[in-house]
């Protein structure tokens, strides 16, 4: 995925709408926070869930965080994957570490989000 | 070791900052009856040898320990002098929170070997570290539930010890949880609780009531006596989720509140829902065998306040006696107490058929009876012979007569027969 045609939130979590679901990630900037991420737990297909609901559990060697569902939905898929390999999501945040895919997304939210340009400027304000 | 006083100059600053004129009046809060009006203060300038002999004198006034029936979840087992022994040694007993791997090797080996022990012993995949004690382990082994299913119904069955139920509504009193009385799931429950044998001793099989937990999503948590699993069928056999137990029966002491020891076991596909401390084997970087704990994202001082749990400590010592009398006694030697405290139960019940049996199944080392008048009397009448003759029942709801009688493997044929041939001359005399 393209970096630059992602949606972002204040809590370095990703999302893109893709043939009909809209797909969610941390970002390269929450992975290097993160450090090695050892465990990932993925919340249940079917499950409806708030904007800034926790979505996921992220544990690292650091630390253990909550992955936020950046708009309200329900989760349609889960990346399985990485019950097994969770440092997917070190090696490829924006590919194969994607994390949950929601369906009935609240789409006012959605395109209340920040575009990568926002998010650039955001990181810079926090770091 | 040093012993420092509260000089009379700290003592009178003490009570004029609290407005007191004397110490008298610090404890008029405490009942006049229960206060102790000669208080034997040892003569001054003993040396440590006249002291001791002065002590010993003292000590020879108490009454001789009296022959034990009570249980209700706390029992008057044997305890090896090897687990006092062992379990003393300075570099268990006066380390405080040693748990950096790399100073700590022999702890959290111990607390490994600890949690394989009881493990085996309740056929379950995974336990922690431990908690502070049965009661504890009840509430935490409901929020565990609650956590899993996200639903938050907890449902205690009547065989469920009533001091560990009001313990898991006290920590419950502000949660989400939702504790209720009944005897199957039901609902959006989160766990059904049992317990195996029951607070009055009743033996049974919750099979049948795993799978029907199951069908609705639900848990069952078993909370079960550790010594009864020598000859008993095991929560894990019965399709148990979680599993807990109070550990004071493995090599603790009887104390007034304890310190006792919290068994929590579960199925491993719940380990990351699991509270406390965990320890674990790994390698080091030559690929030598050594112990960490391991899943700390669960706790505190990771996850701070989403934490499963605040219980962040664990009963190191107490879960090391466990472990040491565990490996004392091995299979055969548990097993062997086990049958030695249901046997004699059984041959107390028959010297006490006189009187009639509360239970309605088979009874590990542990009955009820009712008798013909206040057991609170009885218990009066039989204390002064040497007999502490049990738990009366009417403060958790059954009536005035109703006794709970434990017997252990500690008993012997003459102590029961003088305590039956006692009973019967209280009852019917």
């Amino acid at each position: 995925m393209n970096p630059d045609t992602l949606k972002y939130t204040e809590d370095h979590e990703w999302i893109v709408e893709q043939r009909g679901l809209y797909v969610v990630g941390i970002t390269e900037y929450a992975v290097d926070e993160l450090g090695e991420i050892t465990f990932v737990e993925l919340p249940e297909v079917g499950r409806r869930l708030e904007r800034g609901e926790d979505a996921a559990v992220l544990e690292s060697v650091k630390a253990a965080s909550d992955v936020l569902c950046p708009v309200t939905g329900v989760v349609a898929e889960v990346n399985d994957i990485l019950e097994m390999e969770p440092d997917l999501i070190n090696r490829d945040t924006y590919g194969k570490g994607w994390i949950l895919k929601l369906k009935d997304v609240n789409v006012e939210e959605y395109e209340e989000l920040m575009d990568s340009r926002s998010y650039r400027g955001y990181l810079k304000t926090v770091e | 070791m040093d012993w420092t006083p509260a000089t009379q100059k700290e003592q009178q600053d003490m009570l004029s900052e609290l407005g007191l004129a004397s110490t008298d009046a610090f404890f008029e809060a405490i009942p006049a009856s229960l206060r102790m009006k000669d208080w034997k203060v040892p003569p001054e300038g003993m040396s440590e040898q006249e002291l001791r002999t002065h002590l010993a004198v003292l000590a020879e006034a108490n009454t001789p320990a009296p022959v034990s029936f009570l249980g209700g979840g706390y029992y008057d087992h044997y305890i090896p002098a090897a687990v006092d022994a062992l379990a003393g040694r300075s570099e268990f007993f006066t380390a405080y929170t040693p748990y950096q791997p790399e100073c700590a090797q022999g702890t959290l080996q111990a607390i490994y070997e600890y949690q394989s022990a009881v493990c085996r012993l309740a056929d379950m995949e995974c336990a922690n570290a431990s908690l502070y004690d049965g009661g504890t382990a009840v509430y935490e082994a409901a929020a565990m539930a609650c956590r899993i299913t996200r639903r938050n119904r907890v449902i205690v069955h009547a065989s469920l010890h009533p001091v560990w139920k009001e313990m898991l509504e006290t920590h419950a009193a502000g949660s989400v949880l939702q504790v209720e009385t009944g005897d199957v799931p039901v609902e959006g429950s989160a766990c059904l609780i049992v317990q195996n044998p029951s607070f009055i001793g009743d033996v049974r099989d919750f099979s049948d009531l795993a799978e029907e937990c199951h069908a609705q999503g639900c848990l069952l948590v078993v909370a079960f006596n550790p010594v009864s699993l020598g000859i008993l069928k095991t929560p894990g056999a019965m399709g148990a989720d979680i599993a807990v137990a109070e550990g004071q029966s493995l090599g603790l002491p009887l104390g007034f509140g304890g310190p006792y020891l919290g068994i929590l076991t579960a199925r491993k596909s719940h380990i990351r829902k699991m509270p406390g401390r965990i320890a674990a084997a790994t390698t080091d970087d030559r690929d030598r065998r050594g112990f960490v704990l391991t899943l700390q994202a669960r706790e505190q001082h990771i996850r701070r306040e989403k934490a499963l749990s605040n219980i962040c400590s664990n009963q190191a010592l107490c879960a090391l006696r466990a472990l040491i009398h565990l490996c004392l006694l091995g299979k055969a030697g548990f097993e062997a107490t086990a049958q030695a405290c249901y046997a004699k139960t059984e041959y107390l019940k028959k010297q006490m058929n006189f009187l009639p049996l509360l239970n309605t199944h088979p009874t590990f080392n542990e009955f009820a009876v009712r008798l013909p008048k206040p057991a609170t009397e009885v218990i009066e009448a039989l204390q002064p012979r040497g007999f502490l003759p049990g738990i009366p029942l009417e403060p958790f709801g059954w009536e005035p007569g109703d006794l709970l009688i434990a017997v252990t493997e500690k008993r012997v044929r003459a102590e029961l027969d003088a305590f039956a041939a006692a009973m019967k001359e209280c009852c019917h005399g």
